[in-house]
């Protein structure tokens, strides 16, 4: 994108609820029943068969709207939005409209600025309300038809919009990821993109840079992960740019993501708004919410991740970054405490979870949760080396050992005889070895070569394994060639 | 009481005669002045509604109760494919 432009992002993000029973019935929302397993009466649209609202529903909406500093409003309604369209049996959503749960709000992204530093964001949110997800329709292979499963239809979801406050597609994945955290670490939801529990649609258009007016925007859909959303607005923000710069408009429009292509491609045309003629659904009373009730929620929740990362930023002396990474799971930091609890060394362990941990468990493609090294068994690992029995070189190797077999370090250690030479003497020989074999490099280094040290320590890690203590043999090399 | 009986048909999708149009034009046109003269009740007293009973929060237990319906309602439906719903083709617009 030139630099003459800029863009302007709000993403439509669809949150299932996590409840039993749908929003206003009491089927199941359990995904990959049989089709048409979960329905009754109302979610069938039968005449004669009236709502009522879960009110675990409303309790967990009203939940993500205190995590995200929202206005949570007093008096709430639902309302009908009526279109056509066979994933409906009502042909009309039960949603909210003009008294939507959550009002306006705001959350924290924290995006790498230019300079490569880390800076904060706050992005706005404009609304979050809940509604009833629609069906699901299945057109591939089929002549002239579609096949309707209406299992989904009635389940809660939580429609969280955002601000058009994002300014490029890593600003919308870095909203994304900050926003599930939150859900998960609320447990509102699974936030599973797979099958279906979180959705994203994005709203993109470019304006030249400084200008306050809006450019025509598009909608984008069938985003199926993170990574997408950000190819998707990517690509998009390139081809209005590229249209507008020829000389062409932006129309409005909605898109579809094709994820094998790489672009998207042209839905449906927006040009006319839809005419959904909102009114009060009559069948669900009107909802009062006081503030004792949202007092008494806000008291449940947990702490959240910006706060538990400024605490790691504070207590343990961690990067942005490292604690940035560490609070994305509730998980991952859970076990990051518990670690440091058995030993303090926040750093080491904050460094063996993200670089060797976290591959070995996705090679394996395992939550921390099901981790095989216990955090108390990684603590006993950076103990290990902190007192010198292993260097880190030798940990690298315990670590898979343990992954394996489940073992404690010291218990690898022990069996593979890959305790660290600390032995003086020992040293000395081996030592007496390598400088006998290279006096080039001695000579190198008594000529004022201080990297040829470096080198002669590494001959002697070679020639034990890497048993040695790097320490020890850099400290008897010194002495032995004096200089 | 003025309104666009093109759009509304439109909306309903449902298509209309040029009789069937100026029929309904007025027809709906008599119903809407009707309940235009609500608009002359002072209504500055009254506060805000948007349900005609006065009751406010009911909610149902998020317990699963299951229904055994499902069976029934497919073998009703004007056509079906094994255990889903069969429709037209849509086209969204």
């Amino acid at each position: 994108m030139t630099t003459v432009y800029e863009a302007v992002i709000g993403l439509e993000v669809h949150v299932q609820l996590d409840t039993h029973s749908k929003i206003f019935c009491a089927c199941s929302t359990k995904f990959g029943s049989e089709p048409n397993a979960n329905t009754c009466p109302v979610c069938l649209g039968l005449p004669g068969s009236l709502p009522v609202l879960n009110g675990q529903a409303l309790h967990l909406a009203v939940k993500v709207g205190i995590a995200l500093n929202c206005e949570i409003s007093k008096r709430l309604k639902f309302d009908r939005k009526n279109y056509f369209y066979p994933d409906l049996p009502k042909a009309y959503q039960i949603s909210q409209f003009d008294q939507p749960v959550n009002g306006a709000g705001w959350l924290l992204i924290e995006t790498r600025s230019e300079d490569g530093s880390w800076k904060e964001k706050k992005i706005g949110i404009h609304r979050a309300h809940l509604e009833e997800d629609a069906g699901k329709l299945l057109h591939e292979g089929i002549e002239g038809a579609s096949l309707v499963d209406f299992n989904r239809a009635g389940v809660p979801l939580l429609e969280i919009v955002s601000d058009p406050d994002l300014s490029s597609p890593e600003e919308a994945y870095a909203y994304l990821t900050s926003l599930k955290a939150i859900l998960q670490y609320l447990e509102v939801s699974d936030c599973n993109m797979e099958e279906g529990s979180l959705r994203c649609d994005a709203n993109v258009s470019i304006r030249k840079r400084g200008d306050k007016n809006l450019g025509t925007k598009t909608e984008i859909k069938n985003l199926n992960s993170f990574k997408n959303v950000q190819r998707a607005i990517q690509y998009e923000i390139e081809r209005q740019t590229e249209l507008v710069e020829g000389g062409g408009r932006v129309i409005q429009e909605t898109r579809l993501w094709n994820d094998v292509k790489a672009q998207t491609f042209v839905m449906r045309s927006k040009e006319q708004a839809h005419d959904y003629r909102y009114f009060p659904e009559p069948d669900l009373v009107p909802l009062t919410i006081e503030s004792a009730a949202i007092e008494a929620i806000r008291k449940e929740l947990p702490e959240l991740p910006a706060a538990k990362a400024a605490r790691f930023r504070k207590d343990y002396g961690l990067g942005d970054y490292d604690a940035s990474v560490l609070v994305q799971e509730k998980a991952l930091a859970a076990y990051f405490e518990q670690a440091i609890k058995a030993h303090a060394n926040a750093k080491m362990i904050s460094n063996w979870m993200q670089s060797e941990l976290l591959a070995l468990l996705n090679s394996k493609k395992l939550a921390i949760q099901s981790s095989p090294v216990s955090a108390q068994a990684l603590a006993g690992l950076v103990a290990l080396i902190e007192s010198g029995t292993i260097s880190g070189k030798i940990a690298k190797d315990v670590l898979p050992v343990m992954f394996e077999t489940g073992q404690t370090a010291q218990e690898v250690v022990r069996e593979k005889g890959w305790v660290q030479v600390t032995d003086e003497s020992l040293i000395e020989t081996i030592a007496d070895k390598i400088i006998a074999d290279n006096s080039q490099s001695v000579q190198d280094y008594r000529a004022g070569k201080k990297q040829a040290l470096g080198f002669l320590v590494g001959q002697m890690m070679k020639a034990s394994q890497g048993k040695v203590n790097p320490k020890l043999a850099n400290e008897v090399l010194a002495r032995k060639i004096g200089v | 009481m003025s309104f666009e009986i093109e759009k509304v048909a439109e909306l309903a999708r449902i298509r209309l005669t040029p009789d069937e149009k100026n029929k309904l034009q007025s027809d709906l046109g008599a119903i809407l002045g009707y309940v235009e003269k609500l608009k002359s009740v002072d209504t500055s007293q009254v506060s805000e509604t948007s349900h005609v009973m006065d009751l406010t929060n009911v909610f149902r237990e998020d317990k699963v109760l299951p229904s055994d319906v499902s069976a029934a309602v497919l073998r009703a439906a004007p056509d079906r494919d094994g255990k889903f719903f069969r429709v037209p083709k849509t086209v969204e617009r």
